[in-house]
C-alpha cells in the first residue's frame, strides 16, 4: 500500500482547491513497502539491543545524551517540511519549529557527551 | 543530488550512527564515538538539504525557511550544552521533550498537508503511524517537561509523588479515546470530522504526558528519564513510517533500544517493575512506619574518624547524591588524594541509582579528575566489602540500607544494595538526624562498627582532608 507504484497521481479533480500548480510526484524518494521497513526497524532493534547492552555503565549518562542527539535525526522530517516544495505557511511554520527543536538537541547533544567524555581520565591522567 | 545518492548517504549515516554507539561501550574510544555520530548527522542533514523538492529551486526564502531556525538553535544548544553536571538529568529531560515536540510536529504538519494537496497519500497504515507518531511525540513533550520541572526543583512542579483517586482510571479512559479516535481516523482520515479528531488526540496526548508524570516522586526520575528516553526513540520510528525514511527508523531504534536497556537497568537497581514505577506513586509507601523504637547514634569527630582512615588498608567510598548537593565533590578528590598518598587503596562503589539519572554519579566524580578505573559497579565491589577497613558513606542512604536484604516489611525490600555493613568499619556523613529521602530508617547507623560524622558533606570531608594533611591549612 505504502509502495512507490500507487504514488498519488497528479491533482486532478480529486484534489482539494488549495492544490499548488505544479504539484508532481514530491514523495518520488522511494517509501519503501511496510514489510521492508518492518525488516528495518527489526534488525535495528536487534542491533541496538546488542550494541548498549555492551555499553559500559560507566558511560551511561553520555550515552543518553549521544542518543538523543542521534534520535534528533527527527531533523530530516523537519528539513522536508520547512523547505520543501509546496507547502503553505502555517504548515512550514510547525516545520520550522520542529526543526529549531531537533538543532538544538543536535547542538546540545553531541557538544556535551564530547564534554563529559573529556572528563573521564585513567590513573596517570591519561585522557579517555 | 540524486534521489539514489542521497538513499546512499542516509545508509552511510545509519552505519555512522550503529558505530557511534559502538564505540560507547570502552571509554577509550568513546570520543571517536561522537565524532562518527556528528559525521553521521552531517551527512543525514546535508542529503535532506540536497534533496530535490527542497532544495532544486533557486527560491532564497525557502532556503531561510531552513537556514533560520538552525541559526537560531545554535545559541540555546551551545548554552544547554554549558549546564553544571548536577543538571544533566535536566538538560536530558529538556531534550527528550524537544525531541518529543520535534516529531509531534512534524506528523501534524505532513497530515494537513496531505489532506489538502495529496488526500490519496493517507492511507490507513501511514495514517496510522501518523496517529502514533503524533501520539508519542506530544506525550514524551509535557511529560519530559514535568520531569524536568521536577528535576530543576521548579516550585509550581510537586516534587514529591501528587495522586489523586481514580487517577488510573482517568488515564486509561483518556487512553482508550486516543485509541479509538486513532482507529477511526485510520479508515477515514478525509472526513470532514478528521481534522479535529487529529486535534483532540493532540490534546489527549498533551495531557496524557503530565498526568503520567506528575505522580512519579522525585526518586524514580532516572527510571522515568529511561523511559521518556525511549519514547523520544519511538516517536523518531513513527515519523520514519510516516515518511518512509529508513534512516529514521534505524536511528530512532537506536534511541529506543537504549531507552529500553536503560530503563531496565534502573527498574532492576530498585527491584521495581515498569508498571510499578509508572502507575505505583512510590511515595504511597513512606509513611510505613516511623518511630517503632528510639535508637542511638554514635557521634564520631572528624580528628578521630581521620586517624582511623589513616590507618586503613583500603578505604572504599559510597557516594550519593547528597554529596553532589553538597558540592562536596572537589573536597572528596583532596581526600582521595590524600589518601592515596599514603598508600591506601581507595575505590568509590557506584550504585545504578545513584545520582539522577543512569550513571550520573561516575560523570559527576569524573569531573574533578578521579580516575575512572576507581569507580567500581556495586556488583564488583560487593566482593571486596568484607576485606575493606573502613566504607565511607557520603550522603547516600537507602542503597545502603541492609533492610533491603533481611527486612521483608520494608518498602525496599529487594532490592539490591552496596554491602557497607560487612566493612570493618563505617563512617556515615549525614546531615541531620532525619531519616532520607525515601523516609525510611537506615539501620546501617546503628551497627556496632558504624560512627556517624554529622554535618554538611563538604564540611565534614574538608575537616577530614585538613586533619590528614597535618591542619597545617593546605586548604
Amino acid at each position: 500500500m505504502l509502495n512507490p507504484q500507487t504514488q498519488t497521481p497528479p491533482p486532478t479533480a480529486t484534489t482539494s482547491e488549495i492544490a499548488a500548480p505544479h504539484v508532481v510526484e514530491k514523495h518520488a524518494a522511494p517509501q519503501g513497502d511496510l514489510v521492508s521497513m518492518l525488516f528495518v526497524l527489526l534488525l535495528a532493534a536487534f542491533i541496538g539491543l546488542g550494541v548498549i547492552r555492551r555499553v559500559s555503565r560507566l558511560l551511561h549518562t553520555p550515552l543518553m545524551s549521544l542518543t538523543n542527539a542521534i534520535a534528533a535525526i527527527a531533523v530530516v522530517g523537519s528539513i522536508m517540511v520547512a523547505g520543501g516544495e509546496d507547502y503553505s505557511t502555517p504548515i512550514r511554520l510547525l516545520g520550522a519549529i520542529a526543526l529549531f527543536a531537533s538543532m538544538t538537541n543536535i547542538i546540545s547533544g553531541f557538544l556535551i557527551t564530547d564534554r563529559m567524555l573529556r572528563m573521564f581520565k585513567t590513573q596517570g591522567g591519561g585522557k579517555a | 543530488m540524486s534521489l539514489t545518492l542521497i538513499e546512499l548517504a542516509y545508509l552511510g549515516a545509519a552505519a555512522l550512527f550503529i558505530l557511534s554507539l559502538h564505540w560507547m561501550s570502552d571509554p577509550k574510544t568513546a570520543r571517536r564515538g561522537v565524532y562518527a555520530g556528528i559525521a553521521g548527522m552531517i551527512a543525514a542533514v546535508l542529503a535532506t538539504w540536497a534533496r530535490p523538492d527542497v532544495s532544486a529551486h533557486t527560491d532564497v526564502q525557502r532556503h531561510l525557511w531552513v537556514i533560520i531556525p538552525i541559526a537560531l538553535a545554535i545559541w540555546p544548544g551551545i548554552w544547554l550544552s554549558l549546564v553544571p553536571l548536577t543538571a544533566v538529568p535536566q538538560r536530558t529531560a529538556l531534550s527528550h521533550a524537544f525531541g518529543g515536540l520535534a516529531a509531534g510536529l512534524v506528523g501534524v504538519a505532513k497530515y494537513f498537508h496531505w489532506l489538502h494537496d495529496e488526500p490519496d497519500m493517507l492511507t490507513p497504515l501511514r495514517m496510522g503511524a501518523i496517529v502514533l507518531e503524533v501520539l508519542l511525540g506530544f506525550l514524551t513533550f509535557t511529560g519530559s517537561l514535568i520531569a524536568a520541572g521536577k528535576l530543576q526543583e521548579v516550585k509550581w512542579v510537586p516534587q514529591r509523588p501528587w495522586t489523586y483517586r481514580g487517577q488510573n482510571i482517568v488515564n486509561i479512559c483518556a487512553f482508550g479515546v486516543a485509541v479509538i479516535l486513532g482507529t477511526a481516523l485510520m479508515f477515514s482520515a478525509k472526513a470532514w470530522w478528521s481534522p479535529w479528531a487529529l486535534g483532540v488526540i493532540v490534546v489527549l496526548a498533551l495531557n496524557f504526558g503530565w498526568m503520567l508524570v506528575i505522580p512519579i516522586g522525585g526518586a524514580d526520575m532516572p527510571t522515568v528519564i529511561a523511559i521518556l528516553n525511549a519514547y523520544a526513540g519511538l516517536a523518531a520510528v513513527a515519523m520514519g513510517f510516516v515518511l518512509g525514511n529508513k534512516l529514521l527508523i534505524t536511528a530512532g531504534a537506536l534511541d529506543g533500544a537504549s531507552g529500553l536497556i536503560l530503563s531496565i537497568i534502573m527498574c532492576k537497581a530498585m527491584n521495581r517493575s515498569f508498571a510499578n514505577v509508572l502507575f505505583g506513586a512510590f511515595g504511597q509507601v513512606q509513611q510505613a512506619k516511623t518511630g517503632a523504637e528510639q535508637k542511638e547514634y554514635k557521634p564520631e569527630t572528624t580528628e578521630s574518624a581521620a586517624q582511623i582512615l589513616e590507618q586503613a588498608a583500603s578505604v572504599i567510598i559510597v557516594p550519593g547524591y547528597g554529596m553532589a548537593v553538597a558540592q562536596a565533590q572537589h573536597k572528596v578528590r583532596e581526600l582521595y588524594d590524600q589518601l592515596r598518598k599514603r598508600n591506601i587503596s581507595v575505590k568509590f562503589a557506584i550504585h545504578p541509582v545513584a545520582g539522577r539519572m543512569p550513571g550520573h554519579m561516575n560523570v559527576l566524580l569524573a569531573e574533578c579528575e578521579i580516575p575512572y578505573t576507581d569507580l567500581v559497579e556495586m556488583e564488583e565491589i560487593n566482593a571486596d566489602m568484607p576485606q575493606c577497613d573502613v566504607c565511607l558513606v557520603l550522603g547516600a542512604n537507602d542503597v545502603v540500607n541492609p533492610a533491603a536484604r533481611s527486612d521483608k516489611t520494608s518498602p525496599i525490600y529487594g532490592m539490591p544494595i552496596i554491602d557497607a555493613d560487612k566493612a570493618k568499619t563505617v563512617f556515615a556523613v549525614k546531615r541531620s538526624k532525619n531519616p532520607g529521602f525515601a523516609g525510611i530508617d537506615n539501620d546501617l547507623y546503628f551497627l556496632d562498627k558504624t560512627w556517624m560524622l554529622f554535618g554538611d558533606a563538604k564540611a565534614v570531608v574538608g575537616e577530614l582532608v585538613k586533619h590528614l594533611s597535618g591542619g597545617s591549612g593546605m586548604h
